[in-house]
C-alpha cells in the first residue's frame, strides 16, 4: 500500500512538468510587460529597461524557465514584482479564507449532492426525480457570478439576513465566519452539486438495476438499507471520481466567487496579480492549485481501494 | 395432503408494454406441501420465473403486475400484504435463489455480511451472533475454512461457491419455502449435481419446502416428488414426477421428453434427438383455443377453437382434448 502511494506521488511530477511548461509559456507568450507597468505611465526607455535587467527579464526565455524551475524545485516560487514579498508567503497570508470557502463548500456539496442524486434515482420518473435534475441542469448552466449577485440582492440587500460581502477570519468567532460563508458557499456550490448529484443519480440507477439488487429485496431489507447499505457503495467509485475532477470546478470557481464577494484570499491574489502582469505570482498560485488538483485526485484513486475489494486486488 | 405451505389460485401475472398486455401468467393453479419439492418446467418465456417472482412480489416495478389470483401462504394472501409486512416474510419464510450466482451477490460486502444481514434483519441477533451464523452457515454448504471464508468477497469465489453462498443466505433464516429459480442452470454439470444435492439435503434437515423452476427435466426426476408442466403462462400438466416420467401425457410434455438426449453404451445408434417445432406463442393476443395447438402433432378443430381445461385422474392431471388422463 504505501509502495503504491509512493508510486503515484512520484507519478505526479511529470505531470506537474508539463503544468509548469504550458504556464510559463502562456505566460511570455501573452501581450503586456510588467517592466512597463512597474515603471509607469511617465517612465523613460532607460528606466524600463533597467528594471527588465532587475528582474532577469532580458535574459532568453528558456533561461528564464530554468532559472524559475530551479528555484522552484527549492521551494522558492519567487518574488512578487509589486509586493516585492516572496509568492510563498503571499499566498501563506491569503489562504485562510481561500481555503475555508473551499472545503466548507466540499463538504456540504458532496453530502448534499449525494443525498440529492439518491433520492432522485429512488425517485425516478417522479416529479421528485424531474425536480432534482432540472435544478442540475440549471446549476450547471448559470454561472458562479450570476448567481452570487442574485444571493447578494436577495438574501443580504432585501432580506438582510447575512452580509454582502467580506470574510470574517475564523479566529474572530465562528458564527462571523460562517456567516460570511453562506452565500459564497453557495454560490460557489451550485454547479459542483449539481454536476455530483447527476453522476449520482446515474450511477445509482444503473446499480439499482443488479441482480444483486434483486437478492437483497428478496432477503426483506428495508428500502433505507438497500439505498445506502446495498446500493451507494456499488456507485462510489464513479461518483469520486467526480468530486475529484469537479475539484477544478472549485478551483476556478474560487477565483470568481472572491472577487463577486471581495473576499481577501488567494483567487483574489491572482484576479489582481494578472492586472499587472505579476508573473512570479500567477505561476507560483496556478502552480499550487495544479498541485492541490493533482494531489486531491491521487486521493480519489486511492480510495477506490476503501469502496471495491477487488480494486485491492 | 396436509395442509400446503403455499397455495396458488387463479394467478394472473401481466406485462403492460406500449405494444400491449403480455399475459406471463394465465390462471395459474398449484400447491407445495410442506417438506414437498415441486418442480414446474417448461420452455423460456413459459412464465415460469414470472411465477416465482409473483409469489415473492418481486417483478420489475411499473412493468408487470399481479392482476388476479391468490398466493396463499401460512393462511394469508400475500398479494393482499402491505410492502413492510411482505418485507418481513421475504427472506425469513419464504428465500429465493437465483440463476445468475455471479451477479446476484453484492460484489462490495463480504459474504459474511451477507449472509449475517438476514438474520439480523428477521432474528434480531446481534451482530457477533449474525456473523457467527454466517460462519456456521457457511461450514453447512460445504465451504471449506468456513471461519475465515466469511471475511471474504463475491469475486472470491468461483460461481458453484457463490450459489453455494446463496444457499446459505436463503436457509439462514430456516424458511418454510425456498423458491430456486433455475439455480443450477448457469454452472458446470458436476457442479449443478452437487449443489442440487446440497439444496435436498439442508432442505430435509431445516425441514423447508422446495419450489424448483427449471428447464431442465433431469433435474427435475433428480430432485422433485412433483411436477407441473406450464405453457405460455398456464398449467398443461401435473403429476408426480414417476408417473410424468412413465406415462406423459400431454404432447408437449412428450416433446420435451423427447427432446432430451440420452447416452447409450451399447445396442443400436441413439434415434435421432426430437425437437419440438415452432416456438412458443406470443403472449400478447388472447389465445382462443389450446396455446400448443399450432405446435402439436395431434391438434384439431377442436384444439384451435376451444381451450381444454385441466382433467384430472387420481393425482394426474392434464389439459389436453386428444388424451385421457
Amino acid at each position: 500500500m504505501s509502495g503504491t502511494i509512493l508510486r503515484r506521488l512520484l507519478s505526479m511530477l511529470p505531470v506537474m512538468g508539463v503544468v509548469a511548461i504550458c504556464v510559463f509559456l502562456l505566460l511570455h507568450l501573452a501581450p503586456g510587460d510588467p517592466a512597463s507597468i512597474i515603471a509607469g505611465e511617465n517612465a523613460t526607455p532607460e528606466n524600463i529597461a533597467r528594471i527588465r535587467e532587475q528582474l532577469g527579464l532580458d535574459q532568453p526565455v528558456w533561461k528564464q524557465f530554468l532559472v524559475w524551475i530551479a528555484a522552484m524545485l527549492h521551494g522558492d516560487l519567487g518574488t512578487s514584482l509589486f509586493w516585492g514579498d516572496t509568492v510563498l508567503s503571499l499566498i501563506g497570508q491569503r489562504a485562510e479564507p481561500t481555503v475555508s470557502l473551499a472545503l466548507t463548500t466540499l463538504a456540504v456539496a458532496v453530502f448534499l449532492a449525494i443525498a440529492i442524486g439518491v433520492l432522485a434515482a429512488s425517485h425516478a420518473g417522479t416529479w421528485i426525480d424531474r425536480l432534482v435534475m432540472g435544478f442540475a441542469v440549471l446549476g450547471f448552466s448559470v454561472p458562479v457570478f450570476v448567481v452570487g449577485y442574485l444571493l447578494i440582492f436577495v438574501f443580504a440587500v432585501n432580506l438582510k439576513w447575512l452580509p454582502v460581502q467580506g470574510y470574517s477570519p475564523l479566529a474572530e468567532g465562528l458564527l462571523p465566519w460562517l456567516r460570511n460563508l453562506v452565500l459564497p458557499s453557495v454560490a460557489l456550490g451550485m454547479a459542483y452539486v449539481a454536476l455530483i448529484a447527476r453522476i449520482t443519480r446515474t450511477t445509482m440507477l444503473d446499480v439499482l438495476a443488479e441482480d444483486y439488487m434483486r437478492t437483497a429485496r428478496a432477503k426483506g431489507v428495508a428500502t433505507r438499507a438497500m439505498l445506502f447499505r446495498h446500493a451507494l457503495k456499488n456507485a462510489a467509485v464513479p461518483i469520486a471520481t467526480v468530486v475529484g475532477n469537479g475539484v477544478a470546478l472549485l478551483i476556478g470557481g474560487v477565483v470568481i466567487t472572491e472577487t463577486v464577494f471581495n473576499i481577501p484570499g488567494i483567487g483574489r491574489l491572482v484576479v489582481d496579480a494578472i492586472a499587472r502582469r505579476d508573473y512570479p505570482i500567477i505561476q507560483g498560485v496556478i502552480m499550487v492549485f495544479s498541485g492541490v488538483y493533482v494531489l486531491v485526485n491521487l486521493l480519489v484513486d486511492l480510495s477506490y481501494t476503501l469502496f471495491d475489494p477487488r480494486v485491492r486486488g | 395432503m396436509a395442509e400446503p405451505v403455499l397455495a396458488v389460485e387463479d394467478l394472473r401475472t401481466h406485462f403492460f408494454t406500449q405494444d400491449g398486455v403480455t399475459r406471463a401468467v394465465d390462471g395459474l393453479n398449484f400447491t407445495v406441501g410442506a417438506g414437498e419439492t415441486l418442480g414446474i418446467v417448461g420452455e423460456s418465456g413459459c412464465g415460469k420465473s414470472v411465477t416465482a417472482l409473483s409469489v415473492m412480489r418481486l417483478l420489475p416495478a411499473g412493468l408487470g403486475r399481479t392482476v388476479g389470483g391468490k398466493v396463499l401462504f401460512g393462511g394469508r394472501d400475500l398479494l393482499q400484504l402491505d410492502e413492510a409486512q411482505m418485507r418481513r416474510i421475504r427472506g425469513d419464510r419464504i428465500a429465493m435463489i437465483f440463476q445468475e450466482p455471479m451477479t446476484s451477490l453484492n460484489p462490495v460486502l463480504s459474504v459474511g455480511e451477507q449472509i449475517a444481514e438476514s438474520v439480523m434483519i428477521h432474528q434480531g441477533k446481534t451482530k457477533a451472533e449474525a456473523w457467527a451464523r454466517a460462519a456456521e452457515m457457511l461450514a453447512l454448504v460445504r465451504i471449506a475454512d468456513a471461519e475465515r471464508r466469511v471475511k471474504d468477497y463475491p469475486h472470491q469465489f468461483s460461481g458453484g461457491m457463490r450459489q453455494r453462498v446463496m444457499i446459505a443466505i436463503a436457509l439462514s433464516c430456516h424458511p418454510q419455502l425456498l423458491i430456486a429459480d433455475e439455480p443450477t442452470t448457469a454452472l458446470d454439470v458436476t457442479i449443478q449435481a452437487q449443489i442440487l444435492k446440497l439444496m435436498i439435503e439442508l432442505k430435509s434437515r431445516i425441514g423447508a419446502a422446495i419450489l424448483l423452476i427449471t428447464h431442465d427435466l433431469g433435474v427435475v426426476a433428480e430432485t422433485c416428488q412433483r411436477v407441473v408442466v406450464m405453457y405460455a403462462g398456464r398449467k398443461v400438466e401435473e403429476a408426480s414426477v414417476l408417473d410424468l416420467f412413465d406415462r406423459p401425457l400431454h404432447p408437449y410434455t412428450r416433446g420435451l421428453m423427447a427432446s432430451i438426449p440420452r447416452h447409450r453404451r451399447a445396442g443400436p445408434p441413439p434415434r435421432r434427438l426430437q425437437e419440438i417445432p415452432g416456438i412458443v406463442p406470443n403472449l400478447r393476443d388472447p389465445i382462443a383455443g389450446c396455446a400448443f395447438a399450432p405446435r402439436c402433432p395431434l391438434a384439431t378443430a377442436r384444439c384451435t377453437a376451444e381451450a381444454p381445461s385441466l382433467r384430472s385422474a387420481g393425482t394426474h392431471s392434464v389439459a389436453c382434448w386428444e388424451v385421457t388422463p
